[in-house]
């Protein structure tokens, strides 16, 4: 039988995925903001944490493991983020991260488990969070674009 | 009558439904040729035999080349039949289903070839440590002493381990995609992806 298996389940998974994410890579820090039905009402509660795995690929099977230390407790849930559940995902801190998969934090307690702040993605954030806002442009930043603006690509 | 069709095992993946994950088994079925019907007063039985997946005439042997041609259709890789089945028309298309019934699936279970009794039967083999020795994932004792003195018969030992037929019965249909001869089934099916699944009708009570 010829058929195109990958077509075939991409035809069908394509309509749970939800394109409404911000980008984000292992070692950012993430608020999911989770849809909790509590009887029949239902209210949002927010987690947040480090993205230590994202798994599946990028498709509607698509899954990330957010972990936190909550009272000391170290808790981490997995959310599909194709999931009508969660209501938004927004991006707390950018962290810099030289794989894409950060179990090791689990084994390091305190100081020893911080990531660091990945500033070029952090201050990019900020730049398009006042663009959004319309204020200008910090002048460091609009010192360089001009400067760039003059030297095109070398 | 339970009503039935065959198809191709594709893959599995999961949908959403009502914010809950069905994990879903994606099956190619349909439509089936009918190539020959079986009834009461030649065959002493009623029936009806499809086929599924055309392949090449150079394929064929003449006795398949003339069954096939007595009911005009392609020859077909797979013939298989359903007892007590008459539909009407000339194939048989996924769309005899729809999304919450239950259907029972028959494929062959993935071959394991030789496979010892942890795998095959499930046992829970010898322990780690407290002096066993190269022994691990033996079944242990089979029997008894003098008396009887001999194995019993079904003994359940290491041998050769699936490809065998199996049905797997009330598996919830998901969905019926009929433009695209597909369907769900929630849960998974016997056999390889890629292999050959006979759906029909559950014979279990929907609950």
């Amino acid at each position: 039988m010829k058929y195109n298996k990958g077509a075939i389940l991409r035809s069908i998974e394509q309509p749970f995925v939800r394109d409404d994410h911000p980008e984000f890579e292992t070692g950012d820090t993430v608020r999911v903001d989770y849809k909790v039905s509590e009887g029949n009402r239902t209210r949002i509660q927010a987690f947040e944490g480090v993205v230590i795995a994202r798994s599946n690929g990028r498709g509607a099977r698509s899954t990330i493991t957010v972990r936190k230390v909550s009272s000391g407790e170290g808790v981490e849930r997995v959310f599909p983020l194709s999931s009508p559940l969660i209501d938004a995902i927004v991006v707390v801190r950018r962290g810099r991260s030289r794989r894409s998969k950060l179990y090791y934090l689990r084994d390091l307690r305190g100081k020893a488990a911080r990531i660091k702040t990945d500033v070029g993605r952090q201050e990019a954030d900020r730049a398009v969070a006042r663009a959004a806002r319309g204020e200008p442009k910090s002048k460091s930043k609009a010192k360089a674009e001009s400067q760039a603006e003059a030297q095109p690509e070398a | 009558m339970r009503r039935g069709i065959l198809g191709t095992k594709v893959g599995m993946t999961q949908v959403w439904r009502d914010d809950k994950l069905v994990p879903v088994t994606v099956v190619l079925a349909g439509p089936c040729p009918i190539v020959q019907r079986k009834t009461l007063e030649r065959d002493g039985y009623e029936a009806v035999q499809l086929g599924w997946d055309e392949k090449k005439e150079k394929r064929s042997n003449k006795p398949e080349l003339g069954h096939v041609k007595k009911a005009g259709v392609a020859p077909q890789r797979h013939l298989v039949e359903i007892r007590d089945y008459v539909p009407e028309g000339d194939a048989v298309t996924i769309d005899i289903f729809e999304a919450g019934q239950t259907l029972d699936v028959t494929g062959t279970s993935k071959g394991r070839g030789t496979a010892g009794v942890m795998k095959r039967w499930g046992f829970a083999g010898m322990p780690a440590s407290h002096g066993t020795k190269k022994k691990h994932r033996h079944p242990g004792s089979i029997g008894q002493r003098k008396s009887p003195g001999r194995v019993y018969k079904g003994k359940r030992m290491a041998g050769h381990y699936g490809a065998e037929t199996i049905t797997t019965l009330g598996l919830e249909v998901v969905e019926v995609r009929a433009d695209d001869n597909v369907i769900l089934i929630k849960g998974a099916v016997p056999g390889p992806n890629g292999g050959l699944v006979v759906l029909k009708d559950s014979k279990r009570k929907v609950s």
